[in-house]
This record gives C-alpha cells, structure tokens and sequence, in this order.
C-alpha cells in the first residue's frame, strides 16, 4: 500500500475511477431524462447520484489527495470529518426549515389564490 | 529540524484554509437548494442543463486535475520540463473550463436571464461564478508559479508551492463533482 501513495499509479487509478463515477451517474440520468422520468423511482435514483458523488469524493480524498496517509497525528482528516459535518448541517438544516417555513407560511391555495390574481405565470 | 517541522505545518495550514473554503461552498449550496424552486416564472435548472456541454466541462476539469497532480510528481522527481509542461496543460485546461463557463453565462444572459431575474438565477450564479472565480484564482497562481520555475528552477520552496496548489485543484474538482451532480444531474432529474 505505502508504495501506491503519491505514485503515477494512484494518480492514474483515481482519474479512471472519477471517470467511470462521473460516466455512469451521467448516463443514469440521461436514461432517466430520456425515458421521460420513469426509468426507476425518483428517489432511488436521487439516492444512486448522490451516492455516485460521495463515492468519487472518497476516490479523489484517497488518490489525488492522499488521505489517511500522513505520518504522526490525522488533523487533516480531523479538519476534514468536522467540516464534511457542518456542510452537511448547513445544507440539510437549511432545506429542511425552509420546506416547512414554505409549507406552513403559503397553504396552495393562497398561493394560486395570489398568483391569479397578481398575474404570475407558474 | 525545527525549520522542517514548522513547513510541514504549511500544509496544515493551507488544509486548514480549504476547509473554511469549503464551508463557504457549503452556504451557497444551501441557498441553491432552499431557492432552487424559486424561478418566479422564468428559466428552470432543467431548460439550462445541457447535457453533453457540462459532461465536457466536468470531464475538462477532471484532466486538469490528474495533470496537477502529475506536476507534483515531476517536480518531485525533479524533471523541470515535464513539470513546466504539466503544470502550464493545468493552467490550459482551466483556462478551457473558465471559456466553457463563461459561454455558458453569456449565453443565459444574451437570453435576457440574467441573475437579477428570480432568485434562483441569482442563487445558480453565485454558486458557479465563485466557483469559476477559484479556477481563475488558481490559474493566475500556476502561472506566476510556472515564471518562479523557469527563472529559477524547481526549489523547494517551488515543490512545496505545487503541493499546495495540488491541494487547491484538487479540492476545486471535488467541488465541481457536487455542482454537477447537484446542481446539472439532480436539476435534469427533478
């Protein structure tokens, strides 16, 4: 394993993982746009994206970055787990308040209600 | 071995500031997704999405990355050329990512959907463009890095720049990974 660290090899490994990632998460949803969004679920297909993305992060932290493979104390992957944690904090907290405010501020009545009468186009 | 120990912390430190970087990235992608719905009338995520275009820009971008990373390699091997030469593809291909964009933004605009137009416009701008405003960033910093070579060959303090330039482009591909899949694949999909 030692030798694969900062190698041509570990380089070369994570671009063709990144690719494949990238490929197959694009052509799932081209297959999905195509087939008019009933190819799977839209949840399961959300959750393969997503995942599809967290996997090529995993890939570009291990062999473009070289995580976990600094000598004597881990900070970097510290400093990394706590911010991956506020990120994810940040970016959930924030939609899920925001769905509820939306839900509980604009019942879609009033909402049509004002969009007729103001003249927006939905 | 104290002057080692204390520029072994210049990576902690540049670690450090990515990670803040990050959060900032993490505000916007906030607000992307709490205003994404919010087009009031105008153009959606999944009329912009252009498929086979932004397939380029990601895979553009994903090169450059690897390039990067075999500068580093070079430098470390001490192979001045072959550094120059990576390192200045790195710099092309953002260069190349940074047209990419750019054509994509004037083009949105020449349509008259500009960010002022809902505030999701205003959200997918901002995210992209201070995305776009790091590669710019990192351009302009391997090319006064690539003038500090040729003028004065692979120093350490050279190599120890293209480390923490790698740590830079490497982070700014892992960003774009999420706007793809996020902002273009989860737009077409929604």
């Amino acid at each position: 394993m030692k030798k694969t660290v900062g190698s041509v090899r570990s380089y070369v490994l994570g671009f063709i993982f990144s690719i494949v990632l990238t490929l197959i998460s694009f052509a799932i949803t081209i297959k999905h746009i195509d087939s008019d969004h009933s190819f799977i679920g839209h949840e399961i297909i959300i959750g393969i994206v997503l995942a599809l993305a967290v996997l090529q992060l995993f890939v570009q932290l291990i062999f473009f970055l070289h995580l976990g493979h600094e000598k004597g104390p881990r900070w970097n992957l510290v400093f990394l787990a706590s911010t991956i944690t506020i990120f994810i904090m940040v970016v959930v907290g924030s939609m899920w308040i925001m769905y509820h405010l939306n839900y509980n501020m604009m019942p879609e009545k009033v909402g049509s209600y004002i969009m007729e009468k103001e003249g927006i186009r939905k | 071995m104290h002057k080692e120990e204390s520029k072994e912390k210049v990576f902690l430190g540049f670690w450090i500031y990515m990670m803040t970087d990050l959060l900032m990235f993490a505000v916007l992608f906030a607000t992307y997704a709490v205003l994404k719905n919010s087009t009031y009338g105008g153009i959606t995520i999944r009329e912009i999405f252009d498929p086979p275009f932004v397939l380029v820009e990601t895979l553009i971008l994903l090169t450059s990355s690897f390039v990067c990373g075999l500068a580093l390699l070079f430098a470390k091997a001490m192979d001045q050329k072959k550094t120059i030469y990576f390192l200045a593809a790195t710099a092309l291909l953002g260069v190349a990512f940074l047209g990419m964009e750019i054509y994509e933004f004037s083009h949105l605009l020449s349509e008259g959907n500009s960010y002022t137009q809902s505030a999701f416009l205003s959200a997918f701008f901002t995210l992209l463009s201070f995305h776009g405003f790091h590669i710019l960033v990192g351009t302009v910093w391997i090319t006064i890095l690539l003038v500090h070579i040729a003028m004065r060959g692979l120093l350490p303090s050279n190599i120890r720049k293209i480390r923490l330039l790698g740590i830079f482009w490497h982070f700014l591909d892992v960003v774009w990974i999420f706007i793809f899949t996020i902002v273009y694949l989860l737009g077409g999909i929604l």
